[in-house]
């Protein structure tokens, strides 16, 4: 063991000198500041394991069985000052551990808007982040852009040093969202919606995948993410705009079915209210969508004639006074007007269309 | 070590077995009641696991019914004293088995398997009515979570009833023996563990349920 | 693809279940894959040549009689341990697939497995080495050790311990069943939903899953229930909390932790299997249901579980530090407390498998930092080990070796783990292969290492010879180098930002990483050819080897002072215990084996209920795997039935003669004399 735990550092650094890894060396200011907390917590470990290695090895050696001139004290079991360092020093590094987490736990929080551009770069206030809209699909990736009005598959482009605030969910299974040379992961999940505000700092071609297992297609479920400046970027819109056709819902419910190594696809149009229905699981027309479920059950839920006749409720989300409806719906129930309020919080606030 | 000093010199095993018989049962019959314990503590976390579930899926209907559509409270508050009266019962046959009285313990160990049966009936009755009405466990998470709490406390009471059904031929074949005494022991924690997870099933989803 | 669609295919759609056969058809046998084909080929000669040789030596009558019936918790220790050791090549050869696969497919070629193969593979190799290689492994010591440590005959309820291995055994045997009737899951080893709903996974894949883990976790409970109330209720006289071996306080903990988790597993594996045979809605994603709370709930169980499987190990290491450095244990109340507050904070951490799933900052930093406080206690405990050494006299035996390999391997796999504790770091590492690294880390360098150390340090206990040092310390070297082979370039590959369960790669970018590994994997199946060929050269040499005064090692607990192998009842005299290091007290004060003065001992009566029940319980998951519902209501009825017809017989127990004992005990006498001369 004395030989193998120094070949295994030789093969890191062997690693590390190939400056491949993406992941310590990233592009997007996000995950730089992930990867130089990386580097901060395994510093400040090493200040307990290596002495831990050396020790290890100094004392099985020195102890051993045929050196006769070490001492030898059978009863010595007992040592409170040494008791003391043994706990206070790992807890020592864990305080400071923690202190840094919970700091950078919240300022790297994927759900908060960016508070810098970069190192050198402060945010501009007047520049609204670019939202795109993530779905995952069994098994491609489908990106909305709402600003643009584009979408496209297995493709995804942003500009340099812009904030990009992604919306993401699934149509299937969990998957998770993660392109590592711009920010870290978060899962996509269907019927509910999680967010990543992250930036690209340098133009290029990146790798993105899901990096949840997700089924058969899970392999190649990739996608490339394209930092561009502002024209490059404009270029790419004009380039989808001119190849692309029409993402309806017949189009969308296509898309939907599963498929393995689907081609980058552009669309130059989205439906309205699309990325609503995707959120809701209501891309078929006969579905009840989730939002107007879940309004249905903050008031009170839908009774037995629900059970035969959900549809009746479809679209209580959008109107006006979902409680007058509900109460007209089914006059048997009288609703509170608290509740109604409670129900109107939970539900991520839908567009009429 | 200050111990070891005093004792010199040391004994290194029980020169004597601990007396069998008598004595013996009655290190086996504490550990018998701690490991009955711990298993209804296990048991107790799968109840919570499943009041669990109820609580977060209480409330997600599907659009479909909620408790107040469904409940017939009068009927479950029947079914609840049932259960009750069959603890109290299932507490005087153990305060006949210590005085020794084996007829006096089967009476009230029968009026608890009657209770018990009672109970089941009624819960048979209710689950019947729901399923008939198209409230299954599948139309909602809120009635999936539903049937299976109360479901899986049914199911103990019909299992503590067998056990009930099983131990009463048992005392009718040997009598009070010790180890029939520890059994009627054990299904008493068992029987009163249901009623204080009922208990919990009533408040959480019938009376929050209706209430609310 | 078209191939493993076909194999999706032949089962999902064996539509219209049969009344009497259920799904099961000739389609279900999965030989137009050619890897299961030979693999099937070898087991059927391999088993045949097995059943031919016990019918040949006439050993059924033996091996039914003597092991598969017996509840002695010695026995059951030792046939959890051959259990373990199985599933072990199982799940090994799962391991060399995946790597050879990964190691062609990453070098540009397609590699032999498609997704649909590759994805059951993981699976399987997953829930077998936790499941049924280190659970087995686990609770064979501590059936085996754990009572002679406190001076017990047996535990608290050994009809019970039968059956709970038995139960897993099932377990066992419905995995094995699916490599060849059917498939296995494809879901991953924590089966996350939805994909391990009926919508996503319509196979009998996951059924296989379920019902597999839901048995084997019936027995995994119960066996828990019984070890705690032995530890609490049967240790000898004298030996109070304080003066328990080190291994017990952690056996007593991780008992606790299963009592306190396994029936968490049981409800959600209870709900997800609602969800595909009755239609529920607890984890879909329609009407309701909330997968997110499958995640919550399989890793309130799941994170436990892993400190069920380390903390006995920890035990293990702290009984063999301190006799192979002829020292007491440094800070053995430390060591306790800070077992204990493992098991407790072990509950508080479950959400740091998801930080990624978009918690709150405060929450997410919350269980990142409870996390991290873990490491503390653990710190602690390496630090005790390391200063009992400290001015000792350190033999190094094999399972020494183990534990400088563990000592030096753990504390790297402490230091990544710590570090994907941190929220932030989480997510760029969270899936990737640098989790792989992690977790095979502590893993193989805690769990598997202390296995191995165990096995070899209390072999000569149980059959009453050392196992030969040469071949230990190949199969040591080669699982150390292995090891490292194969999973340090698997955290290189994790900051290269490559993700987990990958069957296929867009470059051969990584291409030298996978061979690498894959090397690394060939070395520890090295290791483990070399632990075969140490046991079998051992049983050929077991007379050179012989150990007759039962103290192989000079050992300072209790399991050393009876013979070895110790007779059925362990101790003649139930043991006095005046002080922590109980046997080396003793032979220091110059404890005198007693000679005479026998009386008769009060033992358990075997019985073969359990071995028919959890026979009957294995017919029953397999008919609902198949939907054969006919077979499963009769097999349930017929559990059922046994189960209470047991509780009819109040003839459990026997007093052995003292004639017996004191025959047996002479006989130990006259050996222990013609050692002498």
């Amino acid at each position: 063991m004395k030989r193998a735990f120094p070949v295994a550092i030789v093969l890191s650094l062997v690693a590390l000198a190939g400056c491949d890894m993406v992941v310590l060396d990233p592009s997007g200011d996000v995950a730089t500041q992930q990867a130089d907390l990386i580097i901060y917590s395994t510093v400040l470990m090493l200040i307990v394991i290596v002495p831990v290695i050396a020790l290890t090895v100094f004392i099985g050696w020195k102890y051993r069985e045929s050196n006769k001139e070490a001492s030898y004290e059978p009863d010595w079991d007992h040592s409170t000052s040494l008791e003391i360092i043994i706990w206070s020093v790992p807890l020592a590094i864990i305080i400071c551990l923690a202190g840094l987490t919970f700091v950078a736990t919240h300022r790297l929080d994927p759900y908060q808007p960016l508070r810098r551009i970069s190192d050198v770069e402060k945010i501009d206030p007047a520049v609204e982040p670019m939202v795109i809209q993530v779905s995952a699909m069994d098994w491609k990736w489908l990106f909305i852009y709402p600003e643009e009005g584009i979408a496209t598959v297995n493709e995804v482009a942003a500009v340099v040093d812009r904030p990009i605030k992604f919306e993401i969910t699934s149509t299937t299974v969990m998957n998770s969202f993660f392109v590592p040379a711009l920010a870290g992961q978060i899962y996509a999940m269907s019927g509910m919606q999680t967010e990543l505000n992250a930036v690209i700092n340098k133009p290029g071609v990146y790798d993105g995948f899901s990096a949840n297992y997700s089924g058969e297609g899970f392999s190649q479920m990739r996608f490339k993410f394209h930092g561009h400046d502002q024209a490059g970027f404009d270029a790419w819109v004009e380039q989808v705009r001119a190849q692309g056709s029409e993402l309806d819902r017949e189009t969308l419910a296509s898309l939907n079915q599963p498929s393995i190594s689907h081609p980058v696809t552009y669309y130059n149009s989205v439906e309205t209210g699309l990325w609503d229905k995707i959120v809701n699981l209501c891309i078929e027309d006969d579905s009840l969508c989730l939002n107007d479920m879940m309004m249905v059950d903050a008031l009170g839920g839908g009774g037995l004639e629900g059970l035969w006749n959900r549809e009746m409720f479809r679209g209580i989300c959008s109107a006006d006074d979902p409680g007058a409806l509900m109460a007209m719906i089914r006059p048997e129930m009288r609703i509170r007007e608290d509740e109604i309020i409670a129900a109107m919080t939970l539900v991520p606030p839908a567009p009429a269309n | 070590m200050a111990q070891t000093d005093t004792e010199q010199p040391n004994e290194f095993f029980v020169i004597e077995e601990p007396h069998h018989g008598d004595d013996h049962e009655e290190h086996h019959e504490t550990g018998t009641m701690l490991g009955f314990w711990i298993y209804l503590m296990s048991d107790c976390l799968i109840f919570g696991i499943l009041f669990a579930t109820y609580g977060v899926l209480g409330r997600n209907y599907a659009a479909g019914p909620a408790p107040a559509d469904l409940f017939d409270i009068q009927m479950i508050l029947v079914a609840t004293f049932a259960l009750l009266f069959s603890s109290i019962t299932y507490g005087f046959a153990v305060l006949r088995m210590e005085m020794d009285d084996l007829r006096g313990t089967v009476f009230w160990l029968i009026v608890t398997v009657l209770f018990g049966a009672g109970f089941l009936y009624l819960e048979l009755l209710e689950f019947t009515h729901l399923w008939h009405i198209g409230a299954t466990p599948m139309a909602s998470a809120f009635l999936s979570s539903f049937f299976f709490l109360v479901g899986t406390h049914g199911l103990h009471v019909l299992g503590g009833s067998i056990w009930l059904i099983v131990l009463l031929t048992q005392l009718g074949l040997h009598g009070l023996t010790p180890e029939n005494r520890r059994r009627v022991m054990c299904l008493s924690l068992f029987w009163h563990f249901l009623d204080l997870i009922w208990i919990g099933v009533f408040s959480l989803v019938y009376l929050t349920g209706v209430l609310l | 693809m078209s191939l493993s669609h076909e194999a999706a295919d032949g089962i999902a759609h064996v539509s219209g279940v049969d009344p009497f056969w259920g799904k099961l058809s000739w389609g279900v046998f999965p030989f137009y894959e050619p890897i299961v084909l030979v693999t099937f080929i070898v087991v059927m000669l391999g088993g045949l040549a097995v059943v031919g040789a016990l019918t040949y030596y006439r050993l059924w009558g033996y091996l039914w009689k003597e092991w598969f019936t017996s509840i002695d918790h010695k026995k059951i220790g030792i046939m959890y341990m051959v259990l373990g050791l199985i599933m072990l090549l199982r799940g090994f050869a799962d391991a060399l697939l995946m790597r050879g696969h990964q190691a062609i497919a990453a070098s540009g070629g397609e590699g032999y497995l498609n997704a649909h193969h590759y994805d059951q593979i993981f699976t399987a190799h997953g829930v077998i080495m936790i499941f049924f290689v280190a659970m087995p492994f686990v609770t064979g010591f501590m059936n085996y050790v754990m009572p002679l440590q406190i001076g017990a005959r047996d535990v608290a309820f050994p009809f019970l311990n039968n059956l709970s291995f038995w139960l897993t055994v099932s377990g066992a045997i419905l995995i094995m069943l699916s490599l060849f009737v059917g498939e296995f899951s494809t879901a991953g080893w924590l089966a996350y939903a939805p994909f391990s709903g009926l919508e996503y996974s319509p196979s009998v894949g996951m059924d296989y899953y379920l019902w597999s883990l839901n048995i084997a976790g019936i027995g995994t409970t119960l066996s828990g229930i019984n070890l705690v109330v032995t530890i609490v209720k049967m240790r000898a006289p004298g030996m109070t909390w304080m003066r328990m071996p080190v291994f017990v306080w952690t056996s007593l903990c991780t008992n606790i932790l299963i009592v306190v988790t396994f029936p968490v597993l049981t409800a959600t594996l209870a709900l997800l299997t609602a969800d595909r045979y009755l239609g529920t809605h607890f984890f879909t994603n329609e009407l309701g249901g909330n997968p997110m709370m499958y995640v919550n709930l399989i890793w309130i169980w799941g994170h436990p579980e892993v400190y069920i499987l380390i903390l006995p190990i920890f035990g293990i290491f702290s009984e063999i530090v301190p006799t192979f450095t002829g020292k007491r244990l440094f800070g053995y109340t430390s060591m306790v407390y800070a077992t204990c507050v493992i098991m407790i904070l072990s509950y508080l951490v479950w959400l740091h498998h998801f930080f990624t799933m978009g918690a709150g900052a405060n929450v997410n930093a919350f269980f990142g930092i409870t996390t991290m406080i873990i490491s503390i206690p653990t710190g602690a405990k390496v630090f005790n080990w390391l200063f009992t050494m400290y001015k000792g006299r350190i033999r190094f035996e094999t399972p020494m070796l183990w534990v400088m390999g563990f000592m030096l391997t753990f504390v790297i796999g402490g230091m990544t783990g710590v570090l994907l504790a941190v929220p932030p770091a989480d997510y760029v590492l969270h899936n990737s292969l640098f989790l792989i690294a992690h977790f095979h880390n502590v893993i193989i360098g805690g769990v598997v290492f202390g296995i191995f150390a165990g096995i070899i340090y209390w072999w000569p206990k149980a059959f009453g010879f050392k196992l030969e040092p040469f071949w230990g310390k190949v199969s040591f070297w080669c699982w150390l180098i292995g090891f490292y082979l194969a999973f340090m370039p698997l955290y290189v590959l994790g900051l290269m930002g490559v993700t987990r369960r990958l069957s296929q790669f867009e470059t051969t970018f990584y291409s030298v990483y996978f061979i690498v590994a894959l090397i690394g994997a060939l070395f520890v199946a090295a290791g483990i050819a070399a632990f075969l060929v140490q046991i079998y050269v051992s049983i050929r040499n077991r007379d050179a080897l012989r150990d007759l005064t039962g103290d192989p090692w000079d050992g300072r607990t209790l399991e050393w002072s009876t013979s070895s192998p110790p007779p059925y009842y362990n101790f003649a005299f139930t043991p006095r215990v005046h002080g922590l290091d109980a046997f080396t007290q003793m032979k220091r004060e110059g404890f005198v084996r007693p000679t005479e003065g026998f009386v008769p001992i009060h033992m358990p009566r075997y019985t073969a209920t359990g071995v028919v029940m959890a026979g009957l319980m294995t017919v029953m998951g397999f008919a609902l795997i198949w939907h054969i519902w006919w077979l499963a209501v009769v097999s349930f009825a017929a559990t059922l039935i046994y189960g209470i017809g047991h509780t009819y017989n109040y003839n459990r127990d026997y007093y052995v003669p003292a004639d017996e004992v004191r025959e047996i005990e002479e006989q130990r006498t006259r050996l222990l004399a013609g050692a002498a001369e």
